[in-house]
């Protein structure tokens, strides 16, 4: 079987997803053309060069509707026979289109290909393209469908994390992210957004608060407990679902959580002939991939059966990793995957995650698999794991290996 | 003779009367249905006909459908009921929109005649949902009137349209309470929350509408013009997103998820709600079938609906004189004497309220004053209405006080010394007609019967506490009880508006006997280290209002403990329950004696608010490393009760079992959606009720053994209802 290769690895820096936001100015299409020209540029793809660009975004409806992968194509300088694929599959978005690249090379479909995803969430409102999982009575009963920071706090609850765990894991993120930006750890995939003269919109990641502590922190109150006590009772929803618990601990709150912001990430994924072709070298292989699907209401677990999952189908153990990404939805994800396989915190999210710098939705996938890749390299080490949790209670991950 | 007539005025306005021969309350049937359909056509059809008016030849409007609708529907398709209900349903929305549509061009809303609904009184379920088909509804200004649609309340939801046009009028978020909840207004509040249009002058009821209908009004209705937008937002617009989105959470933990028509509710509002009119209404009526198809539904109607009525009406009332009661004699003033004190008077009973101190008895009193004083700061009751009731009551130590009473209720202390005392006090005074009952929730009737020199008049009225909130009354025969005693305690129970059950004297009666195995098998699995929060929630989620452990923390742990060393004596080396008298005995020892004592299982904050389940329980009890799946807990918290029903069949301490389900129902909030312990087995099926028996023994022991009754109607594949209902439904 042929096998899927990361030849490159960019992302644009995350913006506050806000109206002062610096991307605010930018569309959800120039945003994710910069990521597409920069993949050009930095690998010579002249021509039909890919397969085809699979591209993942969660709210697809206004600009960034419409299939915004073949719109970005169009937008950026890319041959207009390759088209494009719009996917979602919420926070996983950018690493399932990286994913689907691999596992289309490995089956013969194409030789190479371009995936990652973009999230403006300052211009197009997280959840404004509805759900029915949410809004249906029939579904949302059935599912006990609960706003994914009751799960968070039902994760904490059920399996005993505390405010200050979470609040602790929050710090660490933004320690960490404010010490790989000092190093320069990011700069090999760092792509500055720039306007059509040139001008540099936005060159670093902006959310970061590099001097947050456990004292700025433990000011916030918690963001979910209202919703989950009073109006409209999510509690009570949760409970249902999990009844031996006596009451939900609301510990998250906008400090521990991740960031909402602006961004997009590209990765570039061929087989090695394909790389022999153009004369470029692979930097890791994609060496397995996994989904899963898991108890809606927790929704945020996914993490660990998809890495049992995906451990067992690469025949691999916990210990063959070197580093893992978990993304920092919420601190009791991260949490929950470090006490469920007893890694130790100093190989998880190296260089911090989502709660310093922020979650483009649809991005982030991708951004995490170039991230994991970048410090593979500065730290010398081998394998590693990324991993998300999934809107709607599902788990995605991918195993790459440098070669 | 038809149930509705039609006569056309002079000026061109036709009056459609409804007038249900023989009924004091107007109620749908099919034929009623007929004659409608066909008067509107006429109607419509007439040239000399301007517009029309509906209204009901009755001081009230109309009280709702016939249920036989449904069964005739459900019969109408051969052995297909789902299509027979659902092409009734779309029938009846036909009618209904012909009035709505009224002769309207289909394209332009050109044409059509007006056609108002005129509301004398009362207009409940669909005696509102015709009107709400109208162009514009007018009620006599009747505040005892109520508007509204109730069908949530048992089991089923409005399905004549009712749900599709209150949320196109009124928005989801202000239909919910309407609908969700079935509240009902007075003509004026139902006009303020939109319901209705006009409230007029009960004597210019018809002319207001008369004048509405000649006045060449706009008669289309907003949702059949273009550009119809849903009162705050629907589903996916961002306002009407949260509103949907918390409405099904709020739903779903209100009725922690085990009523059916609740659900089905909210998917006919949400689906109806992206659709046009005509679509939204053929998703109701999907729905609706759906609902009605329910097995749960069925039972809630039959229990909640048709024989809670019946059992009111006095389905089982021996066949004697009327027994109405016009004075009666309360013994003892505590909380229970106070409160049947209350109602009495509030039914305008005359009441001697007796105690050995006047300060008790005078307590006892202000227990209705203060009941009215809240109702008046409500808006509920008024200032004549309390002086009234208060002026029916005389709080006494004498009782001499007591001549004339025709009933006594007795509600001194749960001693037989001290009852027969009192019994043998006051039958020196009243009359020899009277009837003399006793509230005793524990004590065997025949036993204080002895007493009394007139055994055939002695008997058990047992009220629930708090006796102003409990709907149920349990009525007890002692073997000397006499049918003029039977027939007085049902009169009595019709007067102040609650529901009676009459059972045989056996220990317990009926419901603390299936209440205590229930509060029993909850503190049984804590001793066992099941983990109580589990116990507590598996309770709620089958629909149990409190879990076990909680119940006894409100009927407090040292009442627990007086029942078990009573019941221990009397049965001796029989008595089952040692295990959990351990755990009683334990929280009586370390003082934890329920709400009363703000400490029981449950902790208490100082104004009385419960928080979370002690720790001291963990300590002694540690959750064990094995818990039971919820489904099992559910199981052993269900089966003791229902098997102590079926026992009580079985033994003759029930003599129909509706009223075992109704009484379960109403006295302690057995699992409504349910329809009740036999309508639950029926539900099961006998066999694998049976069967599920036989495996809870095998697992905790003969407390769960099958009993004879369940396995003989298991092996011949007998329903409860099949075997008990129509004998009794019959009578």
């Amino acid at each position: 079987m042929t096998e899927a290769y990361i030849y490159d690895a960019v992302r644009t820096p995350r913006g506050k997803g806000r109206q002062d936001g610096s991307l605010h100015e930018v569309t959800s299409a120039r945003l994710s053309a910069g990521v597409l020209n920069a993949l050009k540029d930095r690998n010579n793809l002249e021509g039909h060069a890919v397969e085809d660009v699979i591209w993942g975004n969660v709210t697809q409806v206004g600009e960034q509707g419409g299939c915004l992968a073949r719109t970005a194509v169009l937008a950026s300088n890319l041959d207009e026979r390759i088209p494009g694929l719009a996917i979602n599959r919420f926070c996983a978005s950018g690493m399932e289109a990286v994913n689907l690249a691999a596992n289309q090379v490995k089956g013969g479909a194409g030789e190479a290909y371009i995936a990652g995803g973009v999230e403006m969430m300052g211009r197009v409102a997280m959840g404004s393209d509805g759900a029915a999982i949410a809004v249906d009575p029939s579904i949302a009963m059935e599912t006990y469908f609960v706003p994914q920071g009751i799960s968070a706090d039902i994760i904490a609850t059920e399996y005993g994390f505390t405010r200050d765990d979470a609040d602790q894991l929050a710090v660490e993120s933004q320690k960490r992210a404010k010490a790989a930006w000092d190093d320069n750890r990011f700069a090999k995939s760092i792509v500055a957004v720039r306007d059509q003269n040139g001008l540099e919109i936005l060159g670093h990641d902006e959310y970061m608060r590099p001097g947050t502590d456990m004292q700025s922190l433990g000011a916030l109150k918690p963001a979910f407990k209202d919703m989950g006590e009073v109006m409209p009772g999510f509690d009570k929803i949760a409970l249902m679902k999990y009844p031996h618990l006596a009451y939900i601990n609301h510990i998250h709150h906008a400090g521990n959580s991740s960031g909402i912001v602006d961004g997009a990430a590209g990765v570039l994924v061929a087989s090695k002939e394909w790389g022999d072709k153009h004369g470029i070298k692979p930097r890791a292989r994609i060496r397995q991939t996994a989904k899963i699907g898991t108890d809606p209401t927790i929704m945020l677990t996914g993490p660990v059966p998809v890495t049992h999952k995906i451990l067992a189908d690469a025949g691999m153990a916990i210990g063959d990793i070197d580093l893992f990404e978990v993304n920092e939805a919420f601190a009791s994800v991260v949490l929950r995957f470090m006490q469920a396989f007893n890694v130790d915190p100093s190989l998880v999210n190296v260089n911090g995650g989502s709660i310093a710098m922020g979650h483009p939705l649809g991005a982030t996938g991708a951004i995490i698999i170039g991230t994991l890749l970048d410090e593979l390299e500065r730290s010398d080490k081998e394998v590693g794991l990324a991993t998300l949790c999934i809107a709607s209670g599902m788990g995605a991950a991918t195993i790459i290996e440098r070669v | 003779m038809t149930d509705f007539t039609m006569k056309t005025d002079a000026d061109g306005v036709a009056i459609i009367t409804w007038d249900v021969k023989g009924k004091s309350m107007n109620v749908l049937s099919l034929e009623g249905w007929d004659d409608l359909d066909a008067l509107v056509d006429q109607a419509l059809a007439d040239d000399a006909v301007k517009g029309v008016v509906i209204t009901s030849g009755k001081d009230t409007f109309a009280g709702g459908m016939d249920l036989n609708i449904i069964a005739k529907m459900k019969a109408s398709a051969g052995d297909n009921p789902a299509k027979g209900l659902f092409e009734g349903l779309m029938k009846s929305h036909g009618i209904l929109r012909k009035i709505e549509r009224a002769g309207m061009e289909p394209k332009t809303n050109k044409g059509g005649k007006p056609i108002a609904a005129a509301l004398p009184g009362t207009a409940l379920g669909i005696g509102l949902e015709i009107p709400l088909a109208c162009h514009r509804i007018f009620a006599a200004d009747n505040p005892k009137a109520k508007i509204g649609l109730p069908e949530i309340m048992v089991g089923i939801f409005p399905g004549m349209g009712g749900t599709t046009r209150l949320v196109r009028k009124m928005g989801a978020m202000a239909a919910s309470p309407l609908l969700l909840q079935g509240k009902l207004n007075d003509p004026k509040r139902a006009m303020q929350a939109g319901v209705i249009d006009e409230v007029v002058a009960a004597d210019e009821l018809m002319s207001a509408a008369k004048a509405w209908v000649l006045s060449e009004p706009t008669i289309v209705k907003p949702w059949d013009e273009k550009g119809y937008k849903m009162p705050g937002g629907a589903p996916y617009h961002p306002a009407g997103f949260m509103t949907f989105v918390g409405a099904s959470a709020m739903v779903n933990g209100n009725t922690m998820g085990v009523y059916p028509a609740a659900k089905a509710l909210l998917s006919a509002v949400y689906e109806g709600a992206l659709v046009p009119f005509d679509t939204a209404l053929k998703i109701e009526a999907r729905w609706f079938t759906n609902v009605l198809l329910n097995p749960s539904s069925e039972a809630m109607i039959r229990s909640l609906f048709i024989n809670k009525e019946a059992l009111e009406k006095g389905a089982n009332r021996p066949d004697v004189a009327d027994q109405t009661v016009k004075k009666v004699g309360v013994l003892g003033a505590g909380m229970m004497g106070a409160g049947i004190a209350l109602v009495s008077a509030k039914a305008g009973i005359e009441v001697v309220l007796l105690d050995q101190k006047q300060d008790a008895a005078d307590k006892g009193k202000s227990y209705t004053s203060d009941y009215y004083d809240k109702g008046i700061s409500r808006k509920k009751a008024t200032v004549e209405q309390k002086e009234a009731a208060l002026s029916r009551i005389t709080a006494t130590t004498d009782y001499a006080a007591l001549k004339g009473c025709d009933l006594i209720v007795e509600a001194v202390f749960e001693d037989l010394g001290i009852k027969a005392t009192v019994t043998k006090a006051v039958e020196e005074i009243v009359g020899k007609d009277c009837i003399f009952a006793s509230n005793t929730s524990t004590l065997p009737i025949t036993e204080l019967a002895k007493a009394s020199a007139r055994p055939d008049q002695f008997i058990g009225i047992h009220f629930f506490s708090p006796v102003d909130k409990m709907l149920l009354v349990e009525i007890i025969k002692g073997k000397a009880t006499g049918d003029v005693a039977v027939a007085k305690a049902l009169d009595f129970v019709r007067q102040i508006r609650k529901t009676p059950i009459v059972v045989n004297d056996e220990r317990f009666f009926y419901a603390n006997r299936c209440i205590i195995p229930y509060i029993n098998e909850g503190i049984r699995m804590l001793r066992e280290g099941v983990n109580p929060v589990l116990i507590e929630n598996a309770a709620k989620l089958v629909g149990m209002p409190l879990g076990p452990l909680q119940l006894t923390d409100e009927t407090s742990i040292d009442l627990g403990v007086k029942i078990a060393k009573a019941t221990k004596a009397a049965m001796g080396a029989d008595y089952p329950n040692d295990e959990v008298d351990e755990v009683l005995f334990w929280m009586a020892d370390e003082g934890r004696l329920g709400r009363k004592a703000n400490a029981g299982f449950f902790t208490y904050d100082d104004k009385g608010k419960r928080g979370d389940l002690w720790e001291g329980l963990a300590a002694k009890y540690p959750a064990s490393d094995d818990q039971p799946d919820l489904i099992e807990v559910q199981r052993r918290l269900l089966f003791a009760q229902v098997l102590e029903a079926v026992r009580a069949l079985e033994e003759g301490v029930l003599e129909d079992i509706r009223e075992g389900d109704v009484g379960a129902i109403l006295g302690w909030g057995f699992a409504p959606w349910s329809g009740g312990p036999f309508s639950w087995l029926d539900m099961l099926g006998t066999p694998y009720a049976a069967e599920r028996c036989d495996a809870l023994t095998a697992s905790y022991g003969d407390r769960f053994a099958t009993p004879d009754l369940l396995r003989e109607m298991a092996a011949k594949g007998q329903t409860f209802y099949g075997r008990f209902g129509a004998q009794k439904n019959a009578a």
